[in-house]
């Protein structure tokens, strides 16, 4: 735990005197580097870029990395139609709701899986873990969201199954081993039962664990597509908003639906910059925040792979 | 309360406590672990029954348990066409690459990275690569679409600017093997490097100091070094990936490359498979024999790979 801070800011090797081959491996590092980091934000510019340029240029000279012929329109356009801000409004909820109640029962359970005299910690972790050895499959998981629980067309369908996995409960237990078993006795002499003694003095200590597990759920939240593919038809028009972008790009309905009747004849619809704004749109809020928060993920992955 | 029977006299009797008086002291705590326990019985223990659809001809008025019995003959009819054979192939040798090239490159990564000296460009590099691994595969599709479409995608302008035939990789299904590869490097590759990373900055900086002064140049610091320390951490992950190699990236190929038959010969896995068998034309049973198979497939992996993990390395076996 005490090493995972530091290490996005890991100091760099001693400062003893330099080789050719270090300098060699330097160089050889900065370039491959350079061209490595510049190819993960390469296509990212490419949208930017495109969803500035008229559509016109778009169709003649294909995508743009600095906008030509500068436009706004395809935003104005997606703004108007008003159909993003209720999938921004969806998803804020969805992601809220469902990270609070996942990220409660998370911490609950890996802080109970974790005691030593939990005489059914075992059996129970096997039963969470046997989970991700053996699923049903497809077929029989939609057959019994949709005929046995009726959840088509229920954005319940997208909260609940996202709300934890056998991974984030082991990460969570992974956090709670690195507390001391002490503060756990020392709250029972002083007659605190098991959920006081979790409230009162563990979850404090948590805040890292709750931090990093809480941003996992988040980014499942916001980037969740694939529920709703399964679940919400076409019958629903609000979905989230990475499945709003889905249909934007897949199906030309949902984009003469997301401009609500803001065109006359599908020809003038600017298609293209209209598919990249709404991308920009459903990304941005995630580009603008995780460099702030990558250092929570940071920390759970080396968590998480110790002891997988 | 409970608090007394933390004193000395209390661990005695724990110790004579019947299995259901020691349940009635942990109440409290099994009553944490009990949302979650509901919700991997609706979830996740809930759809086995629904299994039983593989072994029916299932029509929707009967539902899957008074639909017509067959057998295995989903099961025949998916192996007799060959079918079976290929998405397993796919599904295999997409993961090995993945696996194999993915590893290599982030151990690569992340031994370059620990080089640098600029603590500044390793800090914005390292946030650059990160970024792929936070964002939705839909997106991830829409920009391979931006780059590699025939009409206005970025590759092509570049060739017609240069006096070059425009290149069609959406109906030429050669190709897709290296760039589904390239794509899933681009996404994974900031996430993988950074246990790698991770692992690296542990190493004892006087181990380091010792080879300088011996004489050890950077190449052999990094050989000698490095590597060696790496290799317990590369074999174990690689271990669990080889768990998990007929588990398909549904996300990436579903988003990638859609649903355009023309390339399903050289893209078509066991998930995007069932997916479609199963919202696309509801063919349940063949759905599910395909979702068994591979589950049962999965299971016998991760048994034998925890089985060797636990042979070399007993600390990191899974159970």
């Amino acid at each position: 735990m005490a090493k995972k801070k530091d290490l996005d800011l890991q100091s760099s090797g001693p400062k003893v005197k330099i080789g050719t081959s270090d300098k060699i491996i330097r160089g050889i590092g900065y370039v491959v580097t350079t061209f490595y980091a510049l190819a993960c934000i390469f296509p990212f510019l490419i949208i930017i870029g495109t969803s500035f340029t008229s559509e016109e240029i778009i169709r003649s000279e294909g995508v743009k990395l600095i906008p030509e012929g500068f436009t706004l329109k395809a935003y104005e356009m997606v703004v108007a139609g008003g159909l993003i801000w209720k999938s921004y409004v969806l998803t804020i909820i969805l992601t809220l709701v469902g990270t609070t109640i996942g990220l409660s029962i998370i911490a609950m359970t890996g802080y109970a899986l974790q005691r030593k005299d939990f005489v059914l910690r075992n059996g129970i972790s096997f039963f969470i873990y046997f989970t991700s050895l053996f699923q049903a499959g497809l077929a029989p998981y939609y057959l019994l969201m949709t005929q046995t629980y009726h959840l088509k067309d229920s954005y319940f369908a997208v909260l609940l199954p996202l709300l934890m996995s056998p991974w984030l409960i082991i990460l969570m237990k992974n956090f709670v081993k690195s507390i001391p078993f002490e503060i756990t006795e020392s709250g029972k002499i002083d007659g605190a039962g098991d959920m006081k003694i979790f409230t009162a003095l563990i979850l404090p200590m948590l805040k890292p664990a709750l931090a990093t597990i809480g941003l996992f759920l988040a980014l499942g939240y916001w980037n969740e597509w694939y529920q709703s593919s399964l679940f919400l038809s076409s019958q629903v028009t609000v979905v989230p908003l990475q499945y709003n972008l889905y249909k934007v790009v897949n199906e030309v309905q949902s984009l003469k639906n997301s401009i609500a009747g803001q065109y006359i004849s599908l020809a003038d619809v600017p298609t293209e910059s209209l598919k990249m704004a709404t991308a920009v749109l459903a990304t941005g809020p995630i580009v603008l925040l995780y460099p702030f928060v990558q250092k929570y993920f940071i920390g759970g992955i080396t968590v998480g792979a110790v002891k997988g | 309360m409970e608090s007394k029977s933390v004193t000395k006299k209390g661990k005695v009797q724990t110790s004579q406590m019947t299995f259901g008086q020691k349940i009635w002291r942990n109440r409290t705590l099994l009553f944490m672990c009990l949302p979650a326990i509901v919700f991997f019985i609706a979830f996740s223990y809930a759809p086995l029954p629904g299994i039983w659809v593989a072994f029916v001809k299932y029509n929707y008025r009967d539902g899957i348990f008074g639909s017509k019995f067959v057998g295995m003959q989903n099961f025949e009819f998916l192996a007799q066409s060959g079918k079976l054979l290929q998405l397993t192939k796919n599904t295999i040798l997409y993961n090995l690459a993945f696996i194999i090239l993915g590893n290599l490159v982030a151990v690569v990564m992340a031994i370059l990275l620990n080089e640098m000296q600029s603590k500044i460009f390793k800090k914005v590099s390292q946030t650059m690569m990160f970024l792929p691994y936070f964002i939705s595969q839909v997106l991830v599709g829409l920009l391979v679409f931006n780059l590699l479409n025939y009409d206005t995608g970025f590759v092509n302008t570049i060739l017609v600017k240069l006096g070059m035939e425009p290149w069609g990789p959406y109906s030429d299904k050669g190709v897709w093997p290296v760039l589904l590869v390239i794509i899933h490097l681009w996404q994974t590759t900031g996430y993988n490097s950074v246990v790698y990373f991770a692992s690296i900055c542990g190493i004892d900086e006087e181990i380091v100091e010792a080879a300088r002064v011996d004489g050890a140049n950077g190449w052999q610091k990094i050989w000698y070094i490095i590597l060696p320390s790496l290799k317990p951490t590369v074999v174990i992950l690689l271990l669990f990936a080889l768990g998990g190699i007929v588990k398909g990236n549904f996300g990436l190929f579903y988003n990638v490359v859609g649903t355009n038959p023309l390339l399903y010969d050289t893209t078509d896995i066991i998930e995007t498979y069932v997916y479609r068998a199963t919202m696309t034309d509801f063919n349940f049973s063949t759905a599910s024999a395909v979702g068994l198979y591979q589950s049962i497939i999965g299971f016998l992996m991760v048994m034998i790979t925890n089985f060797i993990v636990k042979k070399i390395e007993p600390d990191y076996s899974l159970f």
